[in-house]
């Protein structure tokens, strides 16, 4: 691998440095405890008993054989609620338990404690529900023109937003055309949803768990349980990653009512299966494109309408429905814009929040268009973006001025510039190949291609949201020594948070020991972990609070504080964002936008369709690599992650219904199919943002899927309007 | 639910006999993922690791050699410990899982679980293995060929274990392809062996996930029996190769399923059929004398 980061490193634990992670050995060792390991004397298990039915009206629910078993201590229905039986993130819309209706396979219906898992799990098995099995609503479009039940009052359609920019019937004297389609895409965590509810003497609750963001899991179990927020208490979990899949409640809320009800510490843990119905997925989208340009290729218009499938409930479905159609015609500098974006209420699994956030689906598909345009004009792909690129200064859809670096075209002609893999040659090593070790071929059908991709993503939370973090850092002298202490309720989830809030104390208070402390609700919210934004958010309120305390520090060095200690508690906010116009979508709606590109090199054997990317390449601007290391980790990862989506990764669904909810048919890439990458990292900085830096992780998994599926055209010529790709649609059959 | 652990295989048997609902369980990479997914509550485990004779292989001293595999034997083990006498069963062991499954996962097991999907019964039915089962009644051999009889059914009595596996040592080349969608650690979307026999002037073909249960292609195997130009040096015709391909897919029964379609399954072991036919006659162009 290689790389060009830039940095000014002061200390070599400091910023700019890549210092090692706290958790990192005991993660390495299998020695760090996630939530699943959470234990306590005298705690049950609890466990949740799931509609088998896409869709279906509730006529019964018997409970009593459950209860008569011996070591049951509690079978709870939503008539056992004592608040408001809704959750959500932006409405609350679903049931804690469910009422009258199921909307989706895998609702949970009645949760149970019991003193061993296996007890719990039999009890399940006692309880009777009776269903009206009803015509589930499975297609998104269908939902929004209006077709089928209405499975929420006030319609099918979560959100409609509209994008108008320039004339809406402006001409082009080259017009493409395309419909494509984005599977579902699971964020396949591998720490499934676990935590530990410990009921308290002041009749509150104490929950561990894993989540991305302890105040708003906090908002929504208070509601539900009617307790004031002082006695709902959350410390994070070890988390086994998020990707977005830990925004929405699992376990939380039934946690909790069972500790309550049974007046002992309840632990829930979901297995794999359970796992798939237990949080929301990737919305499947599919998309309509037109794209018009001058013959030189250069954009007069992009005219689309997106529909993504929210599933069951709205979970964040609002907020993706934002970045698809504000985002929607990619990193490009286009005239006039007309995109709509719809997010509908169906009967499949509920969808939400995963890394790229609906950035990901609109740019497979305004990417494939710009393939299809350079194919149209004669032009190479990489010419045809480069003259349509973006930059400092671009006026985007939303009438937004992009205020910041936007070095698209660096990016492309970076990795265009990259040396190619060498050809095969020789005895080919079978892992080199299509289907690896599984002797498929031995160069027989298999053909190499290339291609390109860009991708813009916002970072931080948009459209006027109120987004902040709020830290305290204490500095004092202990056993003669400085020392600082970091406490922020922001949640590590494996990305490297602490480490990288650790780097920042050193760097501006200039001590070496820092402590990160457990990250609970003690402390006022960091926000979310997720849009890229912790670093950036928390981050930037953490070095707000270390300035504070070297104003107070004056002249004295840290080591002559004496007995005295410096406590600051902030809460800071990254500059403020606009609502769209509801007509027109416009609005200053965005932060700051992160980029990243992609070459693709792939292999394929287009006899049998299966497919082995030979490099992955990326350049990305990161403004400033707060830890080099880190920044090429979350590269590398979401790399990997548009990878899978580009060939493999899927929840298949048929009538509503989860047809592969097991690591067995859910497959993720393994070595074998991620190539080692050549990365270049830009430091390009925003002078809008602490320290310069942009949002890192999710902009390589934007590019990173067209990217692989532009080079599986180019080696097969085959149109490929779908991903995941699959072999059938390599090889016709 | 009960958890046996014999250390011996009388043991072994007569807990099997007592209780013929026990499951075995040898690397657990079946049973194991069952039990956890909750498709199965057996009333008992019979754990045969501890069994220390199953975890062995052996070699008849006779000229045609012949490797009696104990069922215990992990993956990892006939790849390193085997590959040469039983070239295409390190093959599909080599297609097994990731690392960890293969130091685990047994051919015992792969023979318990009967999968249509399990990778090495299409080459135990291309090298005619044979199953060494055992009871307190007695043990008895079951040709492979007779050994598969639905979905993940097999011919076992409920008293009997599979103690071991009757392989000859190979004879001629042996090949052994299977297609995922990922390039490691992947399920069978289907599976083909092939085995020539150049002293017989024979060979034999089967496949994987593309039927209820692994089964041979019987007229493939007599086309090449008939067509293939034995005494002949030089590289086979691309009709011959053609027919071969058409003639394996005829063999086969596939469903659609949420791992592929049957039309792809069909298509793809026509290709692996001729694959595998064109690497497995080069083999053999290398190793007869008159190509030397």
């Amino acid at each position: 691998m290689t790389t060009s980061t830039k940095s000014t490193v002061t200390r070599t634990d400091g910023i700019g440095a890549s210092p090692r992670r706290p958790d990192g050995t005991a993660k390495v060792r299998g020695e760090f405890a996630y939530s699943s390991d959470l234990w306590h004397e005298d705690m049950l298990w609890g466990a949740t008993l799931r509609s088998p039915h896409p869709y279906a009206r509730i006529t019964g629910i018997d409970i009593a054989r459950a209860l008569a078993l011996p070591g049951v201590y509690a079978v709870l229905t939503h008539a056992d609620v004592p608040g408001v039986n809704r959750y959500g993130l932006e409405h609350a819309d679903q049931p804690v338990l469910a009422e009258d209706v199921v909307r989706y396979r895998g609702e949970p219906v009645v949760v149970v404690a019991a003193d061993h898992p296996e007890t719990a799990r039999r009890a399940l098995e006692r309880v009777e529900v009776g269903y009206e099995v009803l015509d589930p609503v499975t297609d998104a479009e269908s939902a929004v023109a209006g077709q089928g039940a209405e499975l929420h009052p006030g319609g099918n359609v979560v959100r409609h937003v509209p994008i108008r920019r320039g004339d809406p019937d402006a001409a082009a004297e080259v017009v493409v055309t395309g419909r494509y389609e984005v599977g579902m895409q699971d964020q396949a965590f591998l720490g499934p949803e676990s935590g530990l509810a410990v009921p308290a003497e002041d009749g509150g609750v104490d929950l561990y768990v894993a989540t991305q963001w302890l105040h708003v899991d906090q908002r929504q179990i208070v509601a539900a349980l009617d307790l004031p927020e002082d006695k709902v208490r959350l410390t994070l979990g070890g988390v086994g990653g998020a990707f977005g899949g830990r925004e929405d409640l699992s376990i939380q809320v039934h946690a909790c009512l069972l500790a309550l009800h049974t007046g002992r510490p309840v632990k829930m843990v979901y297995n794999r299966e359970e796992s798939f119905y237990g949080h929301v997925h990737r919305h499947p989208a599919v998309l309509y494109y037109e794209h018009g340009a001058d013959r030189d290729g250069t954009l007069r218009y992009v005219r689309a309408r997106i529909y993504l499938d929210g599933g069951a409930y709205a979970s964040s479905t609002g907020a993706v429905v934002g970045n698809a159609a504000t985002l929607g015609v990619g990193p490009y500098d286009v005239p006039n814009v007309s995109v709509d974006c719809w997010g509908a209420y169906t009967n499949n699994p509920p969808c939400g929040a995963m890394r790229g956030f609906g950035a990901v689906q609109a740019a497979f598909a305004y990417e494939s268009q710009m393939d299809r345009l350079a194919a149209a004009c004669g032009l190479d792909p990489v010419e045809v973006r480069i003259r349509n690129a973006m930059a400092q200064g671009t006026v985007m859809p939303t009438g937004q001025v992009v205020d910041s670096p936007a070095p698209v075209e660096e990016l492309l002609r970076r990795v265009r510039a990259k040396p190619l893999p060498p050809e095969p040659s020789g005895e080919p090593d079978l892992r080199t190949l299509p289907g690896g070790v599984s002797n498929t071929t031995h160069g027989e059908g298999v053909v190499r291609g290339v291609g390109y991709a860009v991708g813009i993503k916002n970072i931080c939370f948009s459209e006027g949201f109120d987004d902040y973090a709020t830290v305290r850092v204490r500095l004092q002298v202990v056993g003669g020594e400085p020392a600082a202490t970091v406490h922020t309720a922001a949640c590590e989830v494996g990305q490297g948070l602490v480490t990288v809030l650790q780097q920042i104390v050193r760097s501006e208070l200039g001590v070496e020991r820092v402590t990160v402390e457990p990250s609970d609700t003690t402390i006022g919210s960091a926000g979310s972990t997720s849009a890229s934004r912790q670093t950036y958010v928390t981050g930037g309120a953490v070095r707000e609070a270390c300035l504070r305390i070297r104003d107070a520090l004056g002249a004295l060095s840290p080591a002559e504080l004496g007995d005295k200690v410096l406590d600051e508690t902030v809460e800071w906010r990254h500059r403020p964002t606009e609502e769209l116009h509801p007509e027109t979508g416009q609005g200053n709606a965005h932060v700051q936008y992160g980029f990243a590109a992609h070459r693709a090199v792939v292999d394929v054997d287009t006899e049998l369709g299966l497919v082995k990317v030979v490099a992955l390449d990326c350049a990305q601007d990161v403004g400033k690599a707060i830890n080099p290391q880190a920044v090429l980790g979350q590269i590398q990862g979401g790399s990997a992650q548009g990878l899978g989506l580009a060939v493999m990764e899927e929840i298949k669904t048929e009538g509503g219904v989860i047809r592969n909810p097991s690591f067995t048919d859910y497959l993720i890439p393994t070595v074998l199919d991620m190539p080692p990458m050549s990365i270049d990292v830009l430091e390009l900085a925003d002078p809008h943002a602490p320290y310069g830096l942009r949002g890192v992780g999710e902009p390589p998994t934007i590019s990173s899927t067209p990217a692989v599926v532009a080079a599986i055209r180019a080696a097969t010529g085959r149109a490929l309007t779908r991903v995941p790709v699959r072999p059938e649609h390599i090889t016709g059959t | 639910m009960d958890f046996l652990r014999p250390t011996t295989l009388d043991e072994a048997l007569a807990a099997k006999a007592e209780r013929p609902g026990a499951v075995p369980i040898a690397g657990g990479t079946d049973v194991m993922v069952e039990l956890n997914f909750d498709h199965r509550r057996p009333e008992a485990l019979l754990d045969l690791t501890g069994v220390g004779e199953l975890a062995e292989w052996s070699r008849s001293s006779g000229s045609d050699g012949e490797i009696r595999l104990g069922a215990g034997v992990p993956y990892t083990r006939v790849i390193t410990e085997l590959g040469g006498r039983l070239p295409g069963l390190a093959m599909a062991s080599r297609t097994v899982g990731s690392p960890q499954i293969r130091n685990r996962g047994t051919v015992g097991g792969n023979l318990g679980s009967a999968s249509p999907a399990g990778d090495t019964h299409p080459v135990l039915l291309v090298t005619g293995a044979r199953v060494e089962v055992a009871s307190v009644r007695g043990t008895r051999l079951i040709p492979a060929t007779e050994f598969y009889t639905g979905v993940k059914r097999n011919a076992l009595a409920p008293d009997e274990l599979v103690t071991a596996v009757h392989l000859p040592e190979a004879t001629g080349p042996q090949q052994f392809a299977k297609v995922g969608t990922r390039n490691a650690m992947v399920i069978a979307v289907c599976s083909f062996a092939l085995a020539l026999d150049p002293d017989r002037a024979a060979a034999r073909a089967a496949i994987g996930s593309a039927a209820p249960t692994p089964r041979r292609a019987v007229a493939a195997e007599r086309f090449l029996a008939e067509e293939l130009p034995w005494g002949t040096p030089g590289p086979l015709r691309d009709s011959l190769k053609r027919r071969f391909g058409e003639l394996v897919a005829e063999a086969t029964e596939p469903i659609d399923d949420v791992r592929g379609t049957a039309a792809y399954r069909r298509h793809a072991l026509a290709v692996l059929a001729r694959r595998t036919l064109t690497w497995a006659w080069n083999d053999q162009q290398e190793r007869s004398p008159s190509c030397a």
